[in-house]
């Protein structure tokens, strides 16, 4: 799949540049060379084709949508809308609060902010294209199963009293329609600024991503790994959880981390882990929710994700996908 | 003299948008007035989920985007 890329740094590495193949620098070159022209043709393509979708369906009208629902229906909309909405993380406290007042339970938000950094159309497809459709939909299932049950958890403790009380009291107005205009021309345009505010938000980051992915791959020996990383060393996963928290990225920049990692063959519980861990569990989002969530609620969120992100470690490296 | 605000919780893109309305009105003639709003609740009460939003003259015109210069321009036109 995306041969052109392999055959691109193929060109670069060996002929453009003369090194030889094998060698530790070639590899992390061709494979630097490789992830980064195939992820940003990859997000151009994707970003453009979901903003065009999105011109359609905006998340002021699922709000309405959503409005008066039962519960459940409320949990699959909120984790579904998550996973088709990449937002800014500032937008996470008006969506919230508006997801709050229009009577969506709190845990079903809770889902929704969960699912959303870890499961997106970006991720879903530089998955697909990296790493192979087995591991993206292990990836997928995982990612929805802890949103849905962190929600509902939150639901069951009945944990909505670590929410600020000012967020009951706040009333959302009706704004109409914002945004954009409805002739194709609009649609298109507001596509394209999408790709230009993503692409611009995140590129950083997946150039950091490929360059800690090229080093691994071409410097890190396969036994270092094994000897620290393996499926017999059980803190492996624990340690994987806890060195993400610092990590801040978004799936776009650890799925060549992940890649690197896999083909050194660390087991794919351990590196689900990580990815997880570094997408997720995140102190820039976490100060941001300060805003509308309770400490207590916070030390919840984050314990909870741990522990989940520990479990789906464990769980996949025993049964040794 | 057009009142413009952008709705945003104080974040890079809402900055962004600011400046990309004030440098079109410099570039039109237009004289405008751009107010930031921080406060959630006065920017809920818009009906806008996802920052930054711009209203102008009291009507949400748009939610979500840095809008680019040639959707400003329409804005600051318009009467």
């Amino acid at each position: 799949m995306l041969h052109p890329f392999g055959l691109l740094a193929d060109a670069v590495t060996y002929q453009l540049l003369g090194l030889t193949p094998g060698t530790r620098v070639a590899d992390a070159l061709h494979f630097f060379v490789q992830d980064v022209t195939k992820i940003f043709v990859l997000l151009v393509t994707v970003i453009f084709v979901m903003g065009l979708f999105r011109s359609y369906l905006s998340p002021e009208r699922v709000r309405k949508a959503m409005e008066g629902r039962s519960r459940w229906a409320a949990y699959a909309l909120a984790v579904t809308l998550g996973a088709v909405t990449p937002f800014c993380s500032c937008s996470s406290v008006p969506l919230f609060i508006g997801f709050v007042e229009a009577g969506v339970p709190v845990g079903a938000t809770m889902a929704f902010l969960i699912a959303s950094p870890m499961i997106n159309e970006v991720a879903v497809v530089l998955l697909l294209g990296i790493l192979g459709w087995k591991f993206t939909v292990l990836y997928v299932a995982v990612g929805l199963s802890v949103g849905i049950a962190g929600g509902a958890l939150i639901d069951g403790l009945g944990l909505q009293r670590w929410v600020e009380e000012y967020v009951w009291k706040i009333r959302v107005g009706d704004g109409g329609e914002p945004g954009i205009g409805r002739s194709l021309a609009a649609r298109l345009g507001y596509a394209r600024s999408q790709v230009e505010e993503i692409v611009g938000r995140i590129w950083l980051y997946v150039l950091a991503g490929v360059g800690v992915g090229a080093t691994l791959h071409g410097f890190v020996p396969e036994t270092f790994f094994a000897q620290y990383a393996g499926a017999s060393n059980p803190l492996a996963v624990p340690l994987a959880v806890a060195a993400g928290v610092p990590m801040y990225s978004n799936a776009s920049g650890v799925i060549p981390v992940a890649e690197a990692l896999l083909a050194k063959g660390v087991p794919v519980g351990t590196v689900l882990a990580l990815m997880m861990s570094v997408v997720a569990l995140s102190l820039p989002e976490m100060i941001i929710l300060r805003k509308v969530l309770k400490p207590s609620m916070l030390g919840f969120f984050a314990g909870y994700l741990a522990v989940a992100f520990v479990t789906v470690g464990y769980v996949f490296n025993v049964l040794r996908f | 003299m057009k009142q413009i605000k952008v709705l945003g919780s104080g974040c890079r893109n809402c900055d962004l948008t600011a400046r990309v309305i004030e440098k079109q009105a410099e570039a039109l003639g237009v004289e405008v007035a751009v107010d930031k709003v921080t406060d959630v609740a006065e920017i809920l009460a818009y009906g806008v989920l996802r920052t930054p939003g711009v209203v102008v003259d009291g009507e949400v015109v748009h939610a979500g985007s840095v809008p680019d210069g040639r959707t400003a321009r329409l804005w600051l036109q318009e009467d």
